[in-house]
């Protein structure tokens, strides 16, 4: 069977909070394609940020094994999984989480410097991918002073730094109005028409089932409902 | 790759502003000091090393009556010493010649004014050039006194300029001076010394001296120049031998002093350096402080900066990226506050040798001691470095999802 470019083999991540135990995981099963546009979806408390942090190998599981690209996460030291983080996987998050005191095109500059690229390389990159998302006449603007939508144009640049194969959206529109939301979706699905695997963590049902190609509904840190589209319509698979 | 870190640095250093100038307060205070300290130091050394007027190592001078601290030397001693002693040190082997001086305070008056000096004697002939070569006497008005000039003078340099000369009025070659009711013309000037000693002598023959003033046979000092100066010491204690037998006096109890101007300049320079070691110790204690200043803001700056940390981490940093990311910035501190911290103390020890120069009249020059600015930069990066070295591990241990979630 083709390995997956990201598996998450009965996971489960579990938090000591004093006392207790709280499962916010508790054995998950994801696989994601090369070139899926996948969503991962459920409401506030169901584990799907812990989802979207496993998936996105920003942490290790207490259970189970987190494959990246092949390789068992566990497997890796903090560094290197860093440098592969960093080349296979670009983030966009829900505060956008810039850098404050860079500029937009330092900011999108950033992850490619981490890889040990040349400045004039990044440089050049940083300042493409800006008018890729209509941001040239920004690059020197520092996070305080653009919109919100602009901030989430940046991070999507700077997501797409390192040319990942890729991109983990969380909530990408939870901080922006509808129509400037359209726009970072829009994106987002041209990303995937060229070949890039999106995975979108969200809590809104629309946006999932009107972008997304597959969908995993997730409720009390299982995944419950996995959907797919087929002819515009959804259905269930294995 | 470094470079980029440190344009990062600089970037942090400035959004903190403020926090970070009075960060760097402890450590610039610190070097401030000690670049002061030693270039002041320096200064004060060679300041008081001139006004001993020494050039020369070879030259021992003697005295009745101990080092006084008041008044000119070998005066108001009851056992003076006499020519006789003179004869008797000529003759220790070691001894080159044995010079008897006098230094007596005189009326001196000209342009209608009467002041004070103090006139020193110069011996005849070939003693008196060793006396030149030995004080290092250069004319720089005029010429110097021969043995056949009679009532003539050669005056210190202070008398060459009209705020310093005392009569309101510079003294030139040629000018008539009245020195205790008997006329003496100017034959030459010195060169400025930088010794407030030398400066404001009055030289003159020896006979001349003595007979207007009340002396007769006694002698104020006898300077004594040894034959080879590694034996400076041996004929001290011999000379030292000598005059406790003819003054009858025990070993302990006497009441001359052999000196070489080595010893004279070590005594002053051990104080001087007592006091540089205190303050040295004092400007340590800032930079100790500057240094848990730093570590207080790094570690302050990690706990602020969790987030950037987080995200810094998810998009592909190393966790030694972020541990040299926060041990530039905290070596910058260091640097920063040392870098200002010499202009300061350079500033500082400038304008004091300056003060130093136009109080006692010395000429010395502020020295630029490039090794001890490259050693207070790289050790106030340093201290920066180490100061930063414990918040940097912290920040670079920070896992990306405790962060990112707050």
């Amino acid at each position: 069977m083709n390995p997956g470019l990201i598996e998450l083999k009965e996971v489960a991540k579990y938090y000591h909070m004093g006392e207790s135990i709280v499962k916010a995981v508790d054995g998950m099963n994801i696989k994601v394609h090369d070139g899926d546009f996948v969503a991962i979806m459920g409401s506030s408390g169901s584990g799907k940020s812990t989802a979207m942090n496993l998936v996105g190998s920003l942490d290790l599981a207490t259970k189970g094994d987190i494959y990246l690209d092949g390789i068992n996460i566990e497997t890796l030291d903090e560094s290197d999984l860093a440098q592969i983080r960093g080349k296979k996987i670009g983030f966009i998050f829900q505060q956008f989480n810039l850098i404050p005191n860079l500029t937009a095109k330092e900011n999108v500059m950033l992850p490619m410097m981490f890889q040990g690229v040349s400045a004039d390389d990044r440089s050049s990159r940083a300042e493409k991918l800006l008018k890729l998302v209509e941001l040239s006449d920004r690059m020197d603007h520092y996070p305080g002073q653009l919109s919100g939508g602009e901030q989430q144009r940046v991070a999507i640049a700077r997501a797409l730094a390192n040319d990942p194969d890729v991109i983990l959206a969380d909530e990408p529109t939870g901080n922006l109005d509808t129509k400037t939301g359209e726009k970072v979706m829009a994106f987002l699905e041209d990303f995937n028409k060229k070949g890039k695997t999106i995975i979108m963590v969200t809590h809104d049902p629309k946006l999932a089932h009107e972008h997304a190609k597959i969908i995993y509904q997730i409720k009390d840190g299982k995944v419950e409902r996995k959907l797919k589209k087929v002819n515009k319509k959804w259905k269930p698979f294995r | 790759m470094i470079k980029d870190y440190i344009i990062l640095a600089f970037r942090n250093l400035k959004r903190r502003g403020l926090r970070s100038y009075l960060t760097l307060l402890g450590i610039f205070i610190g070097i401030a000091v000690v670049v002061a300290l030693i270039g002041l130091g320096d200064g004060l050394r060679m300041a008081v090393n001139s006004q001993f007027g020494v050039s020369t190592t070879q030259v021992l001078t003697v005295q009745a009556g101990g080092l006084s601290g008041y008044g000119l030397p070998g005066t108001g001693v009851v056992n003076s010493l006499t020519k006789d002693d003179v004869t008797a040190i000529e003759k220790i082997s070691g001894v080159e010649i044995a010079i008897p001086r006098n230094i007596e305070t005189v009326k001196v008056e000209f342009n209608k004014k009467l002041i004070v000096g103090y006139a020193a004697s110069l011996p005849k002939g070939e003693d008196r050039e060793a006396i030149y070569e030995t004080l290092d006497l250069t004319i720089q008005y005029g010429q110097n006194l021969k043995d056949s000039d009679t009532f003539m003078v050669v005056l210190g340099n202070d008398f060459s300029q009209k705020e310093k000369s005392g009569f309101d009025k510079a003294v030139k070659v040629g000018d008539k001076l009245i020195i205790q009711g008997k006329e003496f013309r100017v034959a030459g000037m010195m060169e400025k010394k930088g010794s407030f000693i030398l400066d404001r002598v009055i030289l003159m023959d020896e006979d001349e001296l003595r007979s207007i003033t009340t002396n007769d046979e006694n002698v104020d000092i006898i300077a004594v120049k040894v034959r080879n100066k590694d034996d400076i010491e041996k004929v001290k204690s011999d000379i030292e031998n000598l005059l406790r037998e003819r003054r009858n006096v025990k070993k302990g109890e006497e009441d001359f002093q052999v000196s070489t101007p080595q010893a004279m300049l070590t005594t002053v320079n051990q104080v001087l350096l007592g006091v540089q070691i205190f303050i040295v110790i004092i400007a340590l204690i800032s930079i100790i402080v500057g240094a848990i200043g730093i570590v207080n803001t790094m570690t302050t700056s990690v706990l602020e900066r969790k987030k950037e940390i987080g995200i810094m981490k998810a998009i592909g940093a190393r966790n030694s990226d972020i541990f040299l990311q926060f041990l530039i910035e905290a070596g910058l501190l260091g640097l920063l506050g040392g870098f200002l911290g010499i202009i300061f103390g350079s500033l500082i020890s400038y304008l004091g040798v300056n003060g130093i120069n136009s109080f006692i009249g010395s000429t010395i020059r502020p020295k630029i001691d490039f090794m001890l600015i490259g050693f207070s930069l790289l050790g106030s990066f340093l201290v920066g470095a180490v100061s930063g070295l414990t918040p940097a591990m912290r920040a670079a241990r920070l896992r990306p999802v405790e962060v990112l979630r707050q």
